[in-house]
């Protein structure tokens, strides 16, 4: 593929004193250079969830060690939560220890904790940017791999394991490999009703799940640049899927008043200060990536998946792939395997596959530009028979303004039902879990065999695309449902 | 506080054969509830297994008590869980050999001490053959001099020269080194606006 030869092929150094953005950002945080490659980092924001943080709390426990930083540490529930009306910590019996032991672990080692029954709870990469705990050159990590997604506001964030989150809660360090640095710039302007998840999917697609494996991704370009940030949180957010644990785009104005008064985010006049810093980092002119990558915006149309990767996609008025065409032997097999798991067959068209579920929510797709672009579709529409929607906003915070806005109400009206905040379907860790044999479109960001239910059939696609075909009962394009 | 020296990992291989195997599938999420890692080894690829009524390489006879895990590409994507290396560990594998892993996986295979050496497409398909030929020869992955020996040949192999050392030095432990490093975290995060003035301190 010419793409990836191009990936492959293009090695550049940059000038003397010219940095790109990431560098400038990784070199501050250094406290140790380990050799080999390896840093020992500060981390300037740790965030958890309740599945992801029990042990390192115990290892605190257990070791006698301290929180290093309580102020820099926060926490949601968010994985396990139910996502039901009136919902409580023990509304999934099986999970109520899980969050109490949270609630617990908050007061006793002084954390920051955005509990069940306050706004500000939510999905953890949703609270970090809207409360501004994630800031731009920040340093941010989560024992979640979506913790790229916040690289969306210009942090330096990615997802660990759980041997390094009891690292960084007694020591608030990591120890990193350097990754090299990869740039993705989305030329020219996207068309008209597409998303940032249609730009990201159709990058997955282009490039495979595993290219942007030892990279640091900036995603740079005009078609980037004119995002908002909660777009930018998106196409971040599936950086591990395309395989790189690192996603980001370089902060701008767009970025800065996205933070201003945001409850974490610095005030007054250290916010200018703030600002000033910011404006540092941006790569500098001539500063060149290991790896640079070129994608023409404009060709970008609705992508939805077909299979059980993220790279298995198609544009939505595309055919589903032949496992024949297929330029390996090891794929041809996957694409099998994954056209026999979908229950698809090759050579039909995408459109038009009937689906059971819908779900729009998750850290990918549940901020209120997500809700509002669902919302714009289902005005005055009805969810088709049969098919079951879900609405998931992702925190406290993004519901409140779906209902004092009016787009939680179209959507009900439309006969979505309206649901507290959380993972839900995405993990299935819940009661949302999708049935056996059953068919969803998905606004998350992983359509693996099983993961949102076992035998669950998952089409990943934009709110749009996702609402549009809540209301069509089978896979649809938004803008023929718009006109 | 030192850690176990790991030079080699030997013993007989299992071959799983597919790209992008992702932690989901390795162990499913209803797993991650689990309060510590003990006894997670006997669901690792659960579904999988399930799935395929005896015909995964996990139950594969031939491949009974094998201490290596052979793998395609992109192997441990998607979802950071230390549960994924965990369940193989306590399964029974020391090492892997693939064309690529996910990197947060990997990552969690040095912080347990499992060994993920990489080698090229070619030597990973002519591996698998061999071992599939003959499941009772013995593999070894040598992490000194980063090389993979079976009755296919000595590979050359790809092992990051810091894992390698961490490996060899029995540093690999993530909480095991530097927590009396504190002067100097001071001083960078005093350097550091958003730990000082950016960050709201607490009452």
């Amino acid at each position: 593929m010419e793409l990836r030869e191009r990936l492959g092929r293009k090695r550049m150094t940059s000038p003397p004193g010219k940095k790109m953005f990431f560098d400038k950002v990784w070199d501050v945080h250094r406290i140790i250079d380990l050799g080999d490659g390896f840093d020992l980092l500060h981390v300037d924001r740790h965030v958890m969830h309740e599945i992801t943080s029990t042990d390192g709390i115990e290892f605190l426990d257990n070791t006698g060690r301290t929180l290093r930083n309580a102020d820099l540490n926060f926490a949601t529930p968010d994985h396990v939560v139910s996502t039901a009306p009136n919902r409580k910590s023990d509304s999934i019996p099986q999970f109520t220890h899980m969050i109490t032991s949270m609630r617990d672990n908050s007061k006793k080692h002084g954390f920051t904790l955005f509990d069940l029954g306050d706004e500000r709870q939510g999905i953890v990469h949703v609270i970090a940017p809207e409360q501004g705990i994630a800031l731009p050159g920040a340093t941010l990590v989560c024992g979640d791999s979506h913790t790229c997604t916040v690289g969306g506001v210009g942090a330096l964030s990615w997802g660990i394991g759980t041997s390094e989150v009891k690292h960084v809660m007694a020591t608030q360090t990591i120890v990193q490999r350097r990754p090299k640095t990869l740039r993705i710039s989305f030329d020219n302007s996207l068309s008209k009703n597409i998303s940032s998840k249609d730009m990201i999917l159709y990058l997955i697609g282009r490039l495979g799940a595993a290219s942007g494996d030892g990279y640091a991704v900036e995603y740079a370009g005009p078609a980037v640049k004119s995002l908002d940030v909660e777009a930018r949180l998106t196409l971040c957010n599936l950086s591990i899927e395309l395989g790189a644990k690192i996603g980001q785009v370089a902060p701008d104005d767009t970025t800065y008043e996205y933070l201003n008064d945001r409850p974490f985010s610095p005030k007054g006049g250290l916010f200018d200060q703030a600002v000033r810093h910011w404006r540092t980092l941006p790569s500098d002119e001539g500063a060149a990536a290991d790896k640079e990558v070129s994608i023409d915006a404009s060709a970008i149309q609705p992508q939805v998946t077909w299979g059980t990767s993220p790279e298995h996609v198609v544009g939505i008025n595309e055919t589903i792939p032949d496992p024949k065409s297929a330029d390996s032997d090891v794929k041809k097999r996957a694409w099998e395997a994954a056209l026999k798991y979908m229950d698809l067959e090759p050579g039909k068209p995408i459109s038009k596959t009937p689906i059971d579920i819908v779900f729009i929510g998750s850290c990918t797709n549940s901020r209120l530009s997500d809700i509002h672009a669902a919302a714009d579709v289902a005005e005055g529409k009805k969810v088709a028979k049969g098919v079951r929607g879900l609405v998931v906003p992702g925190s406290g915070l993004v519901k409140k303004a779906a209902e004092f806005d009016g787009s939680a109400e179209i959507l009900r009206n439309a006969g979505f039902e309206w649901r507290e905040p959380g993972c839900s379907m995405c993990v299935a860790m819940n009661d949302d879990v999708v049935a056996s044999g059953k068919r969803t479109v998905s606004t998350s960001n992983r359509n693996f065999e099983g993961r949102q239910g076992d035998g669950a059939r998952t089409h990943l696609a934009s709110p749009a695309t996702a609402a549009a075909s809540a209301i069509a009962g089978f896979i649809c394009d938004p803008r023929q449902l718009k006109s | 506080m030192s850690e176990r020296k790991i030079g080699t990992a030997s013993g007989r291989a299992c071959v799983l054969r597919g790209n992008d195997i992702d932690t989901d599938r390795i162990i499913p999420a209803r797993y991650l509830m689990c309060v510590t890692f003990e006894g997670l080894g006997e669901f690792a690829f659960e579904d999988d297994r399930k799935e395929a009524k005896g015909n995964h390489a996990l139950d594969d006879e031939r491949f009974n008590g094998a201490k290596i895990l052979v793998v395609e590409s992109n192997f441990g994507c998607g979802s950071s869980r230390e549960h994924a290396p965990q369940a193989l560990m306590r399964h029974g594998f020391t090492a892997f050999i693939g064309v690529s892993f996910g990197e947060i996986f990997s990552g969690n295979c040095t912080a347990n001490g499992l060994i993920c050496a990489r080698l090229s497409p070619e030597d990973v398909t002519k591996l698998m053959e061999s071992v599939e030929l003959d499941p009772t020869q013995e593999i070894t992955v040598d992490v000194e001099s980063k090389t993979v020996s079976s009755k296919a040949g000595t590979m050359k192999a790809e092992i990051p020269e810091g894992v390698r050392n961490q490996l060899l030095e029995g540093t690999w432990h993530a909480t095991g080194v530097l927590l009396d490093a504190s002067a100097q975290i001071e001083a960078t995060a005093r350097q550091l606006p958003y730990v000082n003035t950016f960050v709201e301190i607490s009452d």
